[in-house]
């Protein structure tokens, strides 16, 4: 049988109606999730087969419906919740952070807060300064949620379920740029557990850090690197908290350098975080000091030309990486 | 048609005014879809088309000195409020010499000089703004209007809630306009609204208010007129409720699968345009020769804003930083 390809859109949808059809407490709720078919189209046609009792329009009222999300978990559902975007979400930020996260701790561990919400990340699309900020990290500052960034459509695919079996809130980050995405349809053993960071291409003296939207980048600077004769590892985080330093620290002390790709401004991102992480426990196997590419500390400008520049870009994870070992910048 | 211009004493020379200032922002908004296709513009382009005798009647009642703030969905509400079309269109071009330098794009029209404080892409982000404008125009001792254009969408975010009740709350001078066109993206208001009337929720916190026809612009204009005499007084804020509809798709990509198009269609045959030229036509105030020029005027207009948007520069690289901070008083 020919294998057939599945974008990253698709498995979200894939996933998503496997665990509605497999668990009842499942439903979707968000803004236009339902008759418009999802602001990027990820729940077209679920409607139809679910209804309207699962599959559920809101109004635009984000903290209302994070917050009953957050209710209707505590009540025995299984919700996922889509919010549009990142940007969205910081209408939600309260409940969020102010609810879902602590309920757990506060209580004494007797609520727990089983919930799935699922947003967009991140510019490239010259959506302009309120739609393209990648803000993964604020929610991964945050004890009590966790924070996964699929960037492939395996992870796509397979991932959804593995949140929807926590027993405590998790975001998913799916980067703007990666619904039409396209590979290979995916087995469930192409997805590792949620916890865990990925080797996506093995190296030896570079590793190249990074998650979501900047993974391809990342991959192509790595080919790009090849050709001059390095030999670049790749590694997925796809969990943004908690951590995965395991699989973090194994690389570097291979490597003895490490640059972290992150789409987040520079100031106080999880690329700082990683660096930290590195500097404390790699210390003395690095070669050289940790370094990030990230985005400029400017809002998202509209333009393509300056859209461009505020973010990573493969030329820059390169020129990071030559810096870095000490070769010529061609 | 009804059109009851005696209210607001107007003459035929102000009705054939706002026929052609409905045109401009019909023709215009046609040119950026094309404009669009080729990718001239880019991000997200939401059109007006349909609604253009809410901005145009409402703009009527406001002076030099009146501030004015909208949504995404503001190219009518620039042009009719008199920024220079050419300024519009290289903003969408994303060019330096556009409204916005170009950092903003169709969502984000800014012209402080014209007290047009945008372009907002957050659903009821403005509101707030709008508020406090108000609040400092009170504190100042000046009795200037600050308008807040809005869908009805935005009527289910909390900040709606607040701002009526702190604009009441406060005798702020502040004229609410609620653009009811049915729907948000693809979420009508019988789904997202338990009461379906917004200016009955205006109502309930002490608001003047009431609905019009938004698809009338002389009703439009009276109305507005008359709620601007009313703030200028002291007589604490207002809310127009303005029922129309717009024509197209929510923004470029939406597929319209939530509504049918025989409800498109007949809600075109209640234009507003068409509805005037009419009403103008039959009362024997609009040649076809009149027409033409109005026609030729409009496409002129817009075939140079065109050339001007072309011919001008994209900002340097090198100035990426410019506008995120200013420069403290001294
Ligand atoms: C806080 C927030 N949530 C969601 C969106 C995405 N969004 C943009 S416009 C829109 C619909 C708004 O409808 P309405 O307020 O009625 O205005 P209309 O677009 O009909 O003019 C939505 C859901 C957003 N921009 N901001």
């Amino acid at each position: 049988m020919k294998n057939q390809s599945l974008t990253y859109r698709e498995a979200l949808k894939i996933a998503i109606s496997e665990a509605m059809r497999n668990d009842e407490r499942v439903f979707l709720m968000g803004e236009d999730v339902g008759n418009y078919g999802g602001c990027y189209a990820v729940s077209k046609g679920l409607l139809e087969e679910f209804g309207a009792d699962r599959i559920i329009d809101t109004p635009l009222s984000e903290s209302g419906f994070v917050g009953a999300g957050i209710g209707a978990a505590i009540g025995g559902m299984r919700p996922i919740i889509e919010v549009m975007t990142v940007n969205f979400s910081l209408l939600a930020l309260d409940q969020i952070v102010n609810n879902a996260a602590t309920l757990r701790h506060m209580s004494g561990n007797q609520i727990g807060v089983p919930l799935v919400i699922r947003m967009a990340t991140g510019a490239g699309k010259q959506l302009a300064a309120q739609h393209s900020h990648s803000l993964e990290n604020w929610y991964a500052h945050v004890p009590g949620i966790k924070v996964l960034a699929p960037a492939t459509v395996a992870d796509a695919r397979y991932m959804l379920s593995m949140a929807l079996k926590d027993p405590d809130p998790v975001i998913l980050f799916e980067h703007v740029m990666l619904y039409n995405d396209s590979a290979a349809t995916p087995k469930p053993e192409d997805c590792p557990d949620m916890h865990q960071a990925c080797v996506r291409k093995a190296g030896n003296d570079i590793s190249l850090i990074t998650y979501g939207g900047s993974l391809s980048k990342t991959l192509h600077a790595a080919s790009e690197l090849e050709k001059q004769g390095i030999s670049a590892e790749v590694v997925d985080l796809r969990c943004l908290r908690p951590l995965d330093t395991q699989t973090l620290f194994k690389s570097v002390d291979k490597t003895h350098r490490m640059i972290v790709v992150d789409e987040g401004w520079r100031t106080g991102s999880l690329a700082s975080e990683i660096c930290a992480l590195v500097a404390e426990h790699c210390f003395w196997s690095l070669d050289a000091p940790p370094s990030r590419v990230c985005s400029k500390e400017v809002p998202i400008p509209y333009p393509q030309h300056l859209e461009r520049a505020a973010t990573p870009q493969v030329a820059q994870v390169v020129e990071a990486a030559l810096t870095l070992l000490n070769r010529d910048v061609t | 048609m009804n059109i009851d211009n005696s209210k607001v004493h107007m003459g035929i020379a102000h009705m054939q005014f706002l026929f052609k200032q409905m045109l401009r922002i019909r023709r215009f908004e046609e040119k950026c879809a094309e404009l669009y296709t080729q990718e001239k513009i880019r991000g997200f382009l939401h059109l007006y088309i349909g609604e253009e005798a809410v901005a145009v009647g409402v703009m009527q009642a406001l002076k030099a000195e009146d501030a004015v703030f909208a949504t995404y969905r503001e190219h009518g509400h620039a042009l009719a409020r008199g920024l220079s079309m050419d300024k519009v269109m290289a903003e969408m071009f994303g060019k330096v010499t556009g409204s916005s330098r170009g950092r903003g794009g169709s969502m984000h029209i800014f012209d402080v000089e014209k007290r047009f404080y945008g372009g907002n892409a957050i659903v009821a982000g403005a509101l707030p703004l709008a508020v406090g404008l108000a609040l400092a125009n009170k504190m100042q001792k000046k009795n200037d209007v600050v308008v807040c254009f809005f869908g009805e969408g935005a009527v289910a975010e909390g900040e709606f809630h607040e701002s009526l009740n702190l604009a009441q709350l406060w005798q702020l001078p502040i004229l609410f306009v609620c653009e009811n066109n049915g729907y948000a993206m693809g979420t009508a208001l019988a789904i997202s609204e338990s009461e379906r009337h917004i200016f009955r929720k205006a109502q309930s916190y002490g608001l003047k208010s009431h609905a019009v026809d938004g698809m009338n612009v002389v009703e439009v204009e009276s109305a507005a007129t008359q709620y601007c005499q009313r703030i200028r007084k002291g007589d604490g804020p207002c809310l127009l409720e303005c029922n129309t509809y717009r024509f197209r798709g929510h923004s470029m990509f939406d597929t319209q699968l939530y509504r049918e198009s025989d409800e498109v269609e007949a809600w075109k045959r209640k234009g507003p345009i068409m509805k005037l030229q009419r009403w103008l036509e039959a009362n024997g105030k609009l040649s076809s020769a009149e027409l033409k020029q109005i026609e030729d005027q409009v496409a002129d207009e817009i075939n140079q804003s065109i050339a001007f948007a072309e011919r001008s520069e994209i900002e340097d690289i090198s100035d990426l930083y410019l506008g995120v901070y200013g420069e403290s008083e001294s």
